[in-house]
């Protein structure tokens, strides 16, 4: 069951909440205080990087039809893609690097190889997912509007195409980040503001038109006869990147134990509050540095969702006060290896298609904590809010 | 840039979107690029203990057409992060090489004024922006001229006798600079050959403070004497700009008076407050001599910048809520009025709009 109060889930008293908030804000304080001229290397170093894949991939691919450079070109331009992407784009948009007060590195200019607009992800992620994460109802990010990914969510017969829906998603992912600020829940309840959806499309377009033209004509023509190779190139490094960015996308709040909560969390939520349903609702993978780079250091999905805007390569000392938080207050911190995270996302989200057993309320497998109830507490529970006939 | 390069750039940005060409050529040399304008520091010459000129040369997109007297701003990373500053150009646009050249003074717990003059290595690039002021001469030049300098407020007058110098139209000019010492007078070789060179045509009235005692008004109208015939030129420290002010304006010749300021004076302080830029969602608890321009930048968001004094107006931003008060005079700006956020700080609780 979707959570409805982060503090009695997690067995927190307000005042251990509390003091939990101002831990995390030391975290920030000490993190802001520390950015240098190390962290700003990182980020020019790892632009510097994108910016040679791409170009080598682009060159080799003015031999494609030549089978290994074919693949050369390919493997190099899906990196290029995934890298800009993901621990690069996708962090600058946050705001990670404004503090470096440079124009180019910065949340309000940077714009990302990839069909959606720079402006409508910041929306839809940075401000709808990253506020109202994992509620149900107002996170489009549970489930994208398509998919029934807990079973706070109503089964409809259409849920029956979820391995289908599914497979398509991670194939046209990037279509579907395009359109996900469209706020396909809302198009469907007709409550969408008609001419906020044509500016939204326009933008979009715009964004699709240059996109498409580079990969699947102006590069192809520029290899002259090798048109056509290069464009199965081209197509199968966003495809790549595509998949990569899905599997990392899904990894970080289907797992089981990163849980959901209903509107009724949001009412009068404290900082430190936040905070909290931050880190019960996100999912962390294990890896070493190379595998957290390309994954847009998502593996810290708990680190990313409690400060978006902390420099991603500052994520691994984060994630070691955090863990200790955790350990200290008593708290759940879901991480295990990426294949077993994703696989538990797989399974829930063809469980899922199907309505269920009569009267199965629990998603799968149950929320837990690593905290088990004291006997007293098992003694005194009488059921979710009870009223207590002895209490009269 | 000229319509064929902007053509080739268009075409060309088409194959590198969502990034310009420019973003790839700086990986070839850190020049080649329009996108920020930026430059690369050619040699830095140290003209006096505390004083340097630094010798830039410009990446694309910047040109050296400049108005001798105007100013230029200039970004350097120091730990990671951009800082901006104004300094006025002290070479002469004419320059055959394509440079251009600021002459900074370091000034005590200068953050950015003692890295230029003391930590800058030659190869360094920096960021510029587009020079601008009006601090300039009508071209042609009037026939005879008064500048009147004080400290590092020669370097944009040695911008203009350096332009006359290399046009070889140098009109009659009295040139009264006074400096703290003889030691600290920046270009003072210089200024002393243009002098013999332009003998007649060049006069030039120096004023060590400690061997001369400070250089007033009097003592100015003593060196020049026909001073209100002249098209006056004045640069340097806040309270000889205000004097001048005063005596021109005294005189009924506000006119002829043309000057420069290369520090606001920043003499009011306000309350402090909670300042909230609204569409970057950045926020920032600021004491009342911070200005909105340095609160925005030290939590990154994107301000609007010129000549960081109070001049240019081009960091003006909507105050959408509180009150915000201008460090120069302690006049009160409300909401829905446009500020100048380089000179202004926060007095209470404000929104600004950016």
């Amino acid at each position: 069951m979707a959570i409805s109060d982060v503090a009695s889930f997690a067995h927190l008293t307000p005042e251990e909440v509390a003091e939990l908030g101002r831990e995390f804000d030391q975290i920030r304080r000490d993190i802001e205080a520390s950015r240098g001229a190390d962290d700003a290397a990182y980020i020019r170093r790892l632009i510097g990087i994108h910016r040679k894949l791409v170009v080598g991939g682009r060159v080799a691919l003015f031999a494609s039809a030549f089978p290994p450079a074919w693949a050369a070109g390919t493997a190099l331009l899906a990196a290029g893609k995934i890298l800009e992407n993901m621990e690069i784009g996708h962090n600058v948009m946050h705001g990670q690097w404004d503090w470096m007060n440079d124009p180019e590195i910065h949340s309000g200019t940077w714009e990302w190889d990839t069909t959606c607009p720079a402006e409508q992800w910041k929306h839809s992620h940075n401000y709808v997912h990253h506020t109202y994460t994992n509620v149900i109802g107002k996170d489009n990010d549970v489930g994208y509007g398509i998919l029934r990914v807990t079973r706070d969510q109503k089964w409809h017969p259409a849920n029956l195409g979820q391995p289908v829906y599914n497979a398509l998603l991670a194939l046209l992912f990037e279509w579907g980040v395009a359109l996900h600020d469209l706020d396909i829940v809302a198009i469907r309840r007709r409550e969408k503001d008609p001419v906020e959806m044509k500016r939204q499309l326009r933008g979009i377009w715009r964004k699709v038109r240059k996109q498409v033209a580079k990969d699947y004509l102006i590069f192809p023509a520029l290899t002259g006869p090798q048109f056509v190779s290069t464009l199965t190139a081209n197509a199968t490094a966003n495809v790549v990147r595509n998949l990569w960015s899905y599997a990392i996308i899904f990894c970080g709040h289907f797992p089981d134990g990163a849980e959901k909560f209903t509107e009724e969390e949001l009412e009068n939520e404290t900082q430190a509050e936040w905070y909290l349903r931050q880190l019960l609702g996100s999912a962390n993978f294990t890896g070493n540095r190379f595998m957290h780079i390309a994954s847009g250091s998502l593996g810290y999905q708990i680190e990313h969702h409690l400060f978006p805007d902390l420099p991603s390569n500052r994520y691994p000392e984060i994630a070691e006060r955090v863990k200790a938080l955790c350990e200290k207050y008593d708290l759940p911190y879901t991480i295990g290896p990426m294949y077993r995270q994703y696989g538990q996302v797989f399974r829930t989200l063809m469980k899922l298609s199907l309505p269920g057993k009569r009267g199965e309320t629990q998603p799968e497998p149950p929320p837990r904590s690593n905290r088990r109830a004291t006997p007293a507490e098992l003694r005194d529970y009488a059921g979710p809010k009870a009223p207590q006939a002895s209490a009269a | 840039m000229s319509p064929t390069t902007d053509l080739v750039r268009r075409v060309a940005s088409r194959i590198t979107t969502p990034l310009l060409p420019d973003d790839y050529l700086k990986l070839l040399n850190p020049l080649w690029t329009a996108r920020e304008l930026r430059g690369k520091v050619v040699e830095v010459i140290p003209e006096t203990d505390d004083a340097a000129t630094i010798v830039i040369k410009p990446g694309w997109g910047f040109h050296t057409d400049y108005q001798p007297g105007q100013y230029v701003g200039i970004g350097v990373d120091r730990d990671g992060k951009w800082h901006w500053r104004s300094y006025s150009i002290s070479s002469t646009p004419d320059a055959s090489d394509d440079t251009l050249a600021i002459t900074v003074k370091a000034m005590p717990e200068g953050f950015v004024s003692d890295h230029l003059v003391r930590g800058l290595e030659p190869g360094t690039i920096v960021r510029l922006a587009l020079p601008q002021g009006e601090f300039v001469l009508p071209d042609p030049p009037p026939a005879k001229v008064l500048f009147w300098t004080g400290g590092s407020g020669i370097t944009p007058v040695m911008s203009m006798l350096r332009t006359f110098d290399r046009r070889g139209t140098m009109p009659d000019v009295v040139h009264v600079h006074s400096a703290p010492s003889r030691a600290q007078a920046i270009f003072r070789d210089e200024r002393v050959a243009l002098t013999e060179k332009y003998d007649g045509r060049l006069r030039s009235v120096e004023n060590f403070d400690d061997e001369h005692g400070i250089l007033d008004v009097t003592k100015l109208e003593a060196a020049c004497p026909d001073w209100r015939d002249r098209q006056a030129w004045v640069c340097g420290p806040p309270p000889m700009l205000e004097a001048a002010e005063k005596h021109w304006a005294a005189a009924g010749l506000a006119k002829a008076l043309h000057i420069e300021r290369f520090s606001a004076n920043l003499v009011a302080s306000a309350t402090g407050g909670h300042v909230t830029f609204a569409a970057s969602g950045k926020e920032a608890d600021l004491d009342g001599a911070t200005t909105l321009l340095e609160a925005g930048e030290a939590v990154g968001v994107q301000m609007p910048f010129g000549c960081r004094m109070g001049i240019c107006h081009t960091c003006v931003l909507p105050l959408k809520k509180g009150v915000v008060k201008d460090l120069r005079n302690g006049a009160e700006y409300q909401e829905n009025q446009n500020i100048q956020t380089c000179v202004t700080a926060a007095a209470g609780d404000c929104v600004i709009e950016i």
